[in-house]
């Protein structure tokens, strides 16, 4: 099967509204942008979003909050976006704050076979009620679950016919466990090199869980606080 | 004299020990890079997925790719390492951090501590906060001693969401440094022209006072 495709449109057909989707990166980097964009562009609505961040205001996945295409979001800190607070204050959204950690480990769990496991990230705070509890070795722990997506959107540097991926520097965040974690995986990608040139030793992502790849076009790579050395 | 921000980066960075490898939360943290000394060698955490942290960039070098976990532009250092978000929270939950430090809203007397969320004012999230305190067997919370109307931030009971349940176990203020154990906050250290009444009036929390306290060495 042809898993690389021309661009972000030629896979919208997999994307229906009331669906889960994961979007890689953190903060913007390393965000799908073209696949972000071209959902945005589309009508589809009652969307449940995992991520952890959701764009800035019209940037990113906050081009999904303003259309009002977002049902629910799972996330870890939204703290970029002021839309989203005012809509979250006004309980236009629904929204599951998960730590960091247990929102990265519940994905690759998801994506590993794994139902559940324990932390102790959360114990004694709002994240553990309703939590089952178990103690190992005089530690209590609570017990999260793990988490699958109908679509996942990731974005890497580079990636071949085979949908092996090779990230660049901090952009590889959370798009390695999400690549696992979606039924169906799509990954754009900066550069398709040719078959055979990425080396196998230095494999991020091997394609056996990338369903559909392309090129994206005209990335944006907005920096959320660009911070020079001369500025302190 | 209270100590300023960058006396209280300072003073932690006094408690760093070499080969260390250390998470820097957001604000007063961050500043503790720069005093680290030439001879003390560490490696700078960033739970984006970054080992080997090295200085803000120079214009040049600025990478859209390549930030730290508050968004802003770094680089990495020749002996650096890249990973994804799970590895990088392996590393911070199994202990293999050798110390964080974060700042806070509120510290309890029994070590909870507030950091994430003001309920009706500030729904941000919490991030890696709450991964950090669970794990980290060394935390040191670096924070004001009172707030901007001067009412203490060292609490019996924390009235803000918690962070993370009795896991602090040392705090460095403007005022003070402080330890924690089952009896409350133990005064360990004065800032420089700083009384222990004084302390002992910003402090709501039990405040353990034993034998002559000394000034800090800055």
């Amino acid at each position: 099967m042809k898993k690389v495709v021309e661009n972000a449109n030629d896979l919208m057909y997999l994307l229906k509204s009331g669906m889960t989707i994961m979007s890689g990166g953190f903060g913007l980097c390393g965000i799908p942008e073209n696949m972000i964009n071209a959902v945005s562009d589309s009508e589809l609505k009652d969307l449940t979003v995992i991520s952890n961040n959701i764009g800035v205001d019209n940037f990113g996945l906050g081009k999904w909050l303003t259309k009002r295409q977002i049902k629910k979001i799972l996330a870890s800190y939204v703290g970029e976006n002021k839309e989203f607070e005012r809509m979250l204050i006004n309980g236009e959204v629904e929204m599951e704050f998960v730590p960091q950690g247990t929102l990265a480990e519940r994905i690759r769990a998801g994506g590993a076979g794994i139902p559940a496991f324990y932390v102790a990230t959360g114990v004694g705070t709002e994240i553990a009620e309703g939590k089952e509890t178990k103690t190992f070795d005089g530690k209590t722990y609570i017990m999260e679950r793990g988490l699958k997506a109908d679509i996942a959107l990731i974005k890497a540097w580079k990636g071949d016919d085979a949908g092996n991926l090779v990230f660049k520097a901090t952009a590889q965040n959370f798009n390695t466990a999400m690549a696992m974690a979606g039924k169906v995986t799509i990954a754009e990608v900066e550069e398709i090199v040719p078959s055979g040139s990425l080396d196998p030793n230095h494999i991020h992502v091997p394609g056996i869980f990338v369903q559909h790849i392309f090129e994206g076009k005209n990335y944006e790579k907005r920096i959320e606080r660009i911070t020079l050395s001369n500025q302190i | 004299m209270a100590l300023t921000k960058e006396q209280i980066a300072q003073r932690i960075a006094l408690e760093i020990k070499d080969g260390y490898y250390i998470n820097l939360g957001i604000g007063i943290p961050t500043l503790i890079a720069n005093y680290i000394p030439d001879d003390v060698h560490v490696t700078l955490h960033s739970e984006n997925g970054l080992l080997g942290m090295g200085p803000f960039p120079s214009d040049e070098n600025v990478d859209a790719d390549l930030i730290n976990a508050g968004k802003q532009t770094v680089t990495v250092l020749p002996d650096g390492a890249f990973f994804d978000s799970s590895m990088s929270f392996a590393m911070i939950r199994g202990g293999h951090i050798d110390l964080t430090v974060l700042g806070a809203f509120e510290v309890s007397e029994a070590g909870d501590i507030a950091s994430w969320k003001i309920p009706g004012k500030m729904i941000k999230g919490m991030g890696g906060a709450m991964d950090l305190v669970a794990a980290a067997d060394n935390i040191i919370v670096a924070m004001q001693h009172t707030n901007r109307a001067g009412e203490s931030k060292l609490l019996k009971k924390c009235t803000l969401p918690l962070t993370g349940a009795n896991c602090i176990k040392k705090i460095v203020t403007d005022l003070a440094l402080l330890e924690l154990d089952e009896r409350g906050f133990v005064l360990k250290e004065r800032a420089p022209g700083v009384s222990v009444d004084h302390i002992q009036k910003s402090t709501e929390g039990n405040l353990i006072i034993e034998g002559e306290i000394p000034e800090m060495k800055l």
